[in-house]
């Protein structure tokens, strides 16, 4: 098998794994409490577990996931969006703009990022609307300086130069000449921001600033695992903790995928 | 004259002009060769000519009146790479009617084959890119061409080939043209004035 089957084989077993947990969890009722099944350790019947109020811990970590993998998806969707829009006018408009893109730029990056959200997302409203304008407003900048830079490359193509003077508008070359050009590049940029964003959203909910406590989101449980685990219930931290790393291993190694097929340098391997 | 470079002069840096009060002018129907040594502002002067570029003083006229900043440009610049003066993302028919609608006739009478319209530019060869990028730039609205070392790069068959399509068209439009080369002979071939550039002024 070539490299490139391969590559895209694993593309596809990722993409149904990450689609069978979000899918699982938005099909599945509530984990419902049971308490003569109160914090058991991890056994057949409950692989995960149960918490103290006797609720399943793989169906809450399931639910989890999939909350989180809906707010990742919308905030890098957004996000990455407002990179695109951003990027290309910062490169076309030049001067002023591009003066106060990058300001902008530096702005959004200079302070941490953790802090960043947690303020953004109080002034919105906090729950997960807040959280969700915190994570789009936070995370489009590395994007749009990539962006910026391959418009700015682009630009200087002498097609470029030779549709204008075929009389084309700066529109028309836009559209049809610089965008499709970028796509890769914000395909790939994307995926590898959906990461970034769940664990933002997760830790921000593991803080306290996030989704509600009566959301199942992953950093709720793992919030309220904290508070057990001197007293040994290591499965409440564990499994989900876990479990979040994987889907966000999985996602980047998705990202790199996607890059190697689409990066022309090593498409033909 | 059709296309005049009034006292141009123009430097990359403050301190270093590469074009200092050049003068130029060529009429419709007629073919002026630009020879020079590498450096000495020949590519330069056909951006500028071809308004891809301001000179810092000086003036570049066509039919007298300054060049047109919006719509098709009648005065047309071929690039000595045509790789690099093609999306490689597009189809060539694309590239092609980007510019304007050739039809079947014109395409044979420029040697292009009509099953390259559907390939990409990396399954070409620069000769029969070239040719894309000549028929391109000689759409109904140009008026001149400017030929910037257009066959430099290509075998000495694919060179006579490209200049005699050019050539005809010329002919036949009463193009003006002006061809920048290294090559006296070629020069001295095609074009019916010779202008030296640089160093051998």
């Amino acid at each position: 098998m070539s490299r490139r089957v391969m590559t895209i084989a694993l593309i596809a077993a990722i993409v149904i794994i990450i689609a069978g947990v979000y899918i699982a969890g938005a099909a599945m009722n509530d984990a419902s409490a049971d308490f003569s099944q109160k914090s058991l350790s991890p056994s057949w019947e409950h692989p995960f577990g149960t918490d103290l109020l006797g609720r399943d811990m793989l169906t809450r970590t399931i639910k989890g996931l999939s909350l989180s993998l809906f707010v990742g998806l919308t905030a890098s969707g957004v996000s990455a969006i407002i990179a695109l829009i951003i990027g290309v006018c910062a490169a076309f408009g030049r001067g002023v703009i591009d003066h106060f893109v990058n300001w902008l730029i530096d702005l959004t990056m200079g302070i941490p990022h953790t802090l960043l959200v947690i303020l953004i997302s109080i002034a919105a409203g906090r729950g997960w609307r807040g959280l969700l304008i915190g994570i789009i407003f936070t995370h489009w900048t590395g994007l749009a300086r990539i962006i910026r830079g391959e418009v700015l490359q682009i630009r200087s193509n002498h097609y470029i130069a030779a549709a204008r003077k075929f009389g084309r508008s700066g529109w028309w070359i836009m559209s049809r000449h610089i965008v499709p050009h970028m796509l890769p590049q914000f395909f790939i940029g994307l995926i590898l921001m959906f990461p970034h964003a769940i664990m933002h959203e997760s830790g921000l909910t593991f803080l306290g600033f996030g989704m509600p406590p009566e959301q199942p989101a992953i950093g709720i449980i793992l919030s309220e695992a904290m508070r057990y685990l001197s007293s040994g219930m290591w499965w409440l931290a564990i499994f989900p903790g876990l479990a979040l790393v994987i889907m966000v291993v999985l996602i980047d190694k998705l990202g790199e995928c996607v890059k190697l097929l689409l990066d022309p340098v090593s498409a033909q391997e | 004259m059709l296309l005049e470079a009034k006292n141009i002069r123009f430097g990359y840096n403050k301190s270093k002009l590469v074009l200092d009060g050049v003068s130029l002018s060529v009429d419709a129907g007629e073919r002026v060769a630009l020879v020079g040594p590498s450096g000495c502002g020949k590519s330069t002067l056909s951006q500028i000519l071809a308004g891809y570029m301001k000179p810092d003083s000086g003036a570049v006229l066509f039919d007298g009146k300054p060049l047109p900043k919006r719509g098709y440009c009648p005065v047309q610049l071929i690039y000595q790479h045509p790789e690099k003066a093609i999306n490689p993302r597009w189809k060539l028919r694309d590239t092609l009617t980007e510019a304007w609608n050739p039809n079947a006739e014109f395409l044979d009478e420029m040697g292009i084959a009509p099953e390259w319209l559907d390939r990409y530019p990396t399954e070409l060869s620069g000769g029969e890119l070239q040719r894309f990028c000549v028929a391109r730039a000689l759409g109904p609205q140009t008026r001149f061409v400017i030929a910037d070392e257009m066959s430099t790069m290509l075998d000495v068959i694919t060179q006579a080939q490209i200049w005699e399509l050019t050539l005809k068209t010329a002919e036949r439009r009463n193009l003006g043209i002006l061809a920048v080369t290294h090559s006296l002979e070629l020069a001295e071939r095609i074009c019916n004035r010779v202008a030296l550039f640089g160093d051998l002024r």
